[in-house]
């Protein structure tokens, strides 16, 4: 723990620790609207099972949203942002660090869930295997793709629309492809080129996502 | 304007030299873009025949097809200008990109309303979840999650660099969006409905279309240089020329001397 890097990566984990009501809110989020699908469209297994993919993809995707205020409004309202901003280590690789804590607190139980999720949609387990693995990568990236949003309106009134706005049509890639990722399996079909798709995109959103939402922040802050 | 014989463009990202020159450039413009409206209406209507399985309706292309093409150029041009805006620092480069965005966005939305109105007697359909018709509005989304962040900060220099960010973040997306939404389709539905297979055309409709294109370019350039011209002078009126521009000296003196 003596790299500066890792110190704020236990730093961000512990901050984000603190606030278990946000974890247990977003977990809350998620199931209640899984929950919603069946009550609203038909208790039908064989039809719960067609929609599963896409209720599943729909909810990942708006519990990532909703995640996303608390990512930089906290440090940015107590002036943290702009210490990290003048620390010397490179912008970048902070809110990588930033966005890799929050991944792992907001996104993976997301994919800790998905046995649960097989249960309530009637899926099979290799079905749930393959749901949780393209949940994987897909929440990862989803979060990164978030931390843009989440950094250029970090601070503004109302900004949740906002966020939803600008953030869900850049999601749609993710969620055409881990919704055929699933529904594959369920068609005994290979779903391994999806879940590659899904990995090549978060290749691509590792590297660039990071550094665009420095440049947002440099934006908010300047 | 020339020095070595060469044009000196920088001298256009000057807010009042840019006003100057786009005060000549728009009546032009206007005149393009009604004559071309007038003849490619005219060929578009009275001289290009009817489609052989379409009948009449094929002709609301000649505004839907223009409508497509420009909002996706817009939108390559916003990006283009958030590129320098964002590099180079160019304040007037902002200025044009978020004037072009109305105007991209009403293309956008033009080109999903005539085709929803097509699509109603040939698909059947006023919407189907086609791949074109899907990244078109996701387009639309684009552009206006685009005006709605400029809109939201306050401060119009930050508002400017975020949403050229935004501008430039999204038009990497673009081909992704675009190609994993027509995998989509293909995939789900087979390409039973494409507009890509388009039969070959008769050189009158070729014409109008044409016409049709070259009224909707000149169109929008009149418009967004006029909202241009006007973001000019609302973030310029601290200037004097700006200033003089609103209340020239001569009729100020003639005014002074009224009072006296």
């Amino acid at each position: 723990m003596r790299h500066p890097l890792l110190a704020l990566l236990r730093r961000d984990l512990a901050l984000f620790l603190r606030r278990r009501q946000d974890l247990i809110t977003l977990l809350g989020f998620f199931l209640i609207a899984l929950a919603l699908f069946p009550l609203g469209i038909s208790p039908e297994p064989e039809l719960l099972r067609l929609i599963a993919p896409g209720a599943v993809w729909i909810a990942a995707l708006f519990a990532t949203v909703l995640s996303l205020e608390r990512l930089f409004t906290d440090d940015l309202n107590d002036g943290t942002l702009e210490q990290l901003l003048l620390c010397g280590q490179p912008l970048a690789l902070v809110v990588l660090i930033r966005l890799l804590a929050h991944w792992l607190l907001t996104g993976l139980p997301l994919v800790l869930l998905a046995p649960l999720i097989g249960l309530q949609f009637s899926l099979t387990l290799q079905e749930t295997v393959v749901l949780a693995l393209a949940l994987l990568p897909g929440t990862l990236t989803l979060t990164l793709l978030g931390g843009i949003g989440a950094g250029l309106t970090a601070g503004l009134r109302g900004s949740g629309g906002l966020v939803t706005l600008l953030l869900l049509p850049l999601y749609v890639p993710v969620l055409i492809v881990g919704t055929t990722a699933i529904a594959a399996a369920m068609a005994q079909g290979e779903a391994q080129p999806y879940l590659l798709l899904l990995a090549a995109m978060l290749a691509a959103a590792l590297p660039l996502a990071p550094w665009a939402t420095a440049a947002a922040l440099r934006i908010t802050l300047d | 304007m020339e020095q070595d014989g060469r044009i000196r463009w920088l001298k256009f990202s000057s807010p009042r030299h840019f006003y100057h020159l786009v005060d000549r450039v728009i009546p032009w413009a206007w005149w393009v873009a009604g004559i071309a409206l007038v003849v490619g209406l005219t060929i578009g209507f009275l001289i290009a025949p009817a489609d052989y399985q379409q009948g009449n309706s094929y002709r609301i292309m000649f505004i839907h097809v223009p409508a497509a093409w420009m909002s996706m150029f817009i939108y390559l041009l916003i990006a283009g200008y958030a590129f320098i805006h964002l590099v180079w620092r160019v304040k007037m480069a902002d200025v044009m990109a978020i004037s072009l965005a109305p105007t991209g966005a009403i293309f956008a939305f033009l080109s999903l309303w005539t085709g929803a109105l097509w699509g109603r007697p040939t698909w059947g359909a006023y919407w189907v979840w086609d791949a074109r018709l899907t990244s078109s509005l996701l387009l639309l989304l684009l552009y206006l999650g685009y005006m709605a962040l400029h809109a939201a900060i306050p401060d119009r220099q930050r508002a400017g660099r975020a949403a050229s960010l935004v501008a430039l973040v999204g038009v990497v997306n673009v081909p992704i969006i675009y190609f994993s939404v027509h995998w989509w389709n293909t995939l789900h539905q087979g390409a039973s409905i494409t507009l890509t297979a388009a039969p070959t055309m008769a050189g009158t409709m070729f014409a109008a279309l044409v016409a049709m294109t070259v009224a909707c370019w000149a169109y929008t350039i009149a418009v967004v240089l006029t909202r241009a011209q006007a973001e000019t002078l609302e973030r310029e009126r601290g200037a004097l020329w700006a200033a003089q521009l609103a209340d020239p000296p001569h009729t100020r003196q003639e005014a002074d001397k009224e009072h006296v």
